[in-house]
C-alpha cells in the first residue's frame, strides 16, 4: 500500500507526532510505501533541529530525521504554517531576511500543494492530530 | 504548483474537509480553510463539512475587532470562486448551539452549467447523512 502521513500537533504536548512516526516506522518495516510525510498546524514544530527534550525522554525530532535517513523518507513542513511559527531553512532565512535557520536533517519547507498531491497519489492519506 | 501536480497524476479525487472547531479560540479553522482553497486550486472536487463546534465558523456577522486577531470570515466568501460547491452542515450540531440556517453566512457559487446563476453552497444534513457523505469520499482532511 501507498501511504501519505499527515502530523497536524507539535512534539511533546500531544500523542499525534508520537502515533505519527509509530505508524510512519511499522508501516514502512513492513514493505510499505510511504511517499511523504506532512506537517501541517502546530505539526511544523516537529522540523525544529533546536529541540532539546530532557536525556531521558525520546528526542522526537531526531527520531523522524534518523527515518528519514534510513528510508529516504520526504518529510515535508508546510511553508505557511512554518512562517507564522519560525521554523526557518537556508532558503527562508535568505528570503525573509532572518538571522537563522532551524531545520532539521531531513526535513524540507515546501508549500500545501505537496499535500494535496499527496492526497492525490497515495492510496491512504492518514491524519495524526487532536 | 498545480500543474505540477495534474500532470504527475491528472487524477480527480473528492476532497473532504471536516471542520469541527469554533473559529476562533485556535487556528484550525484559519489554515483548514487556506488547505481546502490550495485543493480547490489543484482542481481536485472539494467539499466542505462543518460539525461539532465547527459550525460557528459559518455564523454570519463575525467581528474579531475586540479581540485582535484577523477576521479571515470573508474568506469562506472565496470558496464559491474557487469553485467549491457543496458545503455540508450538521443539522444536530446547529440545533445544540441553538442555531438555524438563517445564522450562517449565505454562501453560493456561480453555477456555469445553468448560465453563472448563483446557486447556495450550504446544505444541511443529518449525522447519518454525513456519515455517508465521510464514507463516499476519496480524502478525509479533518481540522
Amino acid at each position: 500500500m501507498k501511504f501519505a502521513v499527515l502530523v497536524n500537533e507539535g512534539p511533546y504536548t500531544h500523542q499525534a507526532s508520537d502515533s505519527a512516526y509509530h505508524f510512519t516506522r511499522s508501516a514502512l518495516s513492513q514493505g510499505h510505501e510511504v511517499m511523504r510525510v506532512f506537517f501541517y498546524h502546530d505539526g511544523v514544530n516537529n522540523g525544529t533541529r533546536l529541540t532539546t527534550p530532557p536525556q531521558d525522554d525520546r528526542n522526537i525530532t531526531n527520531r523522524w530525521s534518523a527515518l528519514a535517513g534510513e528510508y529516504d523518507l520526504d518529510l515535508v513542513v508546510c511553508v505557511a504554517a512554518a512562517q507564522r511559527r519560525g521554523i526557518v531553512d537556508a532558503d527562508e532565512q535568505k528570503r525573509n531576511k532572518k538571522d537563522a535557520n532551524n531545520i532539521a536533517d531531513g526535513f524540507r519547507i515546501s508549500g500545501l500543494g505537496q499535500l494535496i498531491e499527496a492526497g492525490i497519489q497515495a492510496d491512504r492519506l492518514v491524519s495524526f492530530g487532536d | 504548483m498545480s500543474e505540477e501536480a495534474n500532470q504527475s497524476s491528472g487524477q480527480v479525487k473528492q476532497f473532504l474537509y471536516v471542520n469541527r472547531r469554533a473559529p476562533h479560540g485556535s487556528n484550525y479553522a484559519q489554515e483548514g480553510l487556506e488547505v481546502a482553497l490550495i485543493g480547490a486550486a489543484f482542481e481536485q472536487d472539494v467539499v466542505m463539512a462543518y460539525v461539532d463546534d465547527g459550525v460557528f465558523q459559518l455564523k454570519s456577522q463575525q467581528d474579531t475587532s475586540d479581540i485582535g486577531t484577523k477576521n479571515f470570515g470573508a474568506t469562506y466568501g472565496a470558496l464559491g470562486d474557487y469553485d467549491v460547491q457543496t458545503i455540508y452542515v450538521e443539522k444536530e450540531s446547529l440545533e445544540m448551539r441553538g442555531l438555524t440556517e438563517d445564522d450562517l453566512m449565505p454562501l453560493v457559487y456561480e453555477d456555469e452549467d445553468d448560465d453563472w446563476e448563483e446557486k447556495p453552497m450550504i446544505n444541511i444534513v443529518s449525522a447519518c447523512q454525513l456519515a455517508e457523505i465521510i464514507d463516499q469520499s476519496d480524502v478525509v482532511l479533518n481540522f
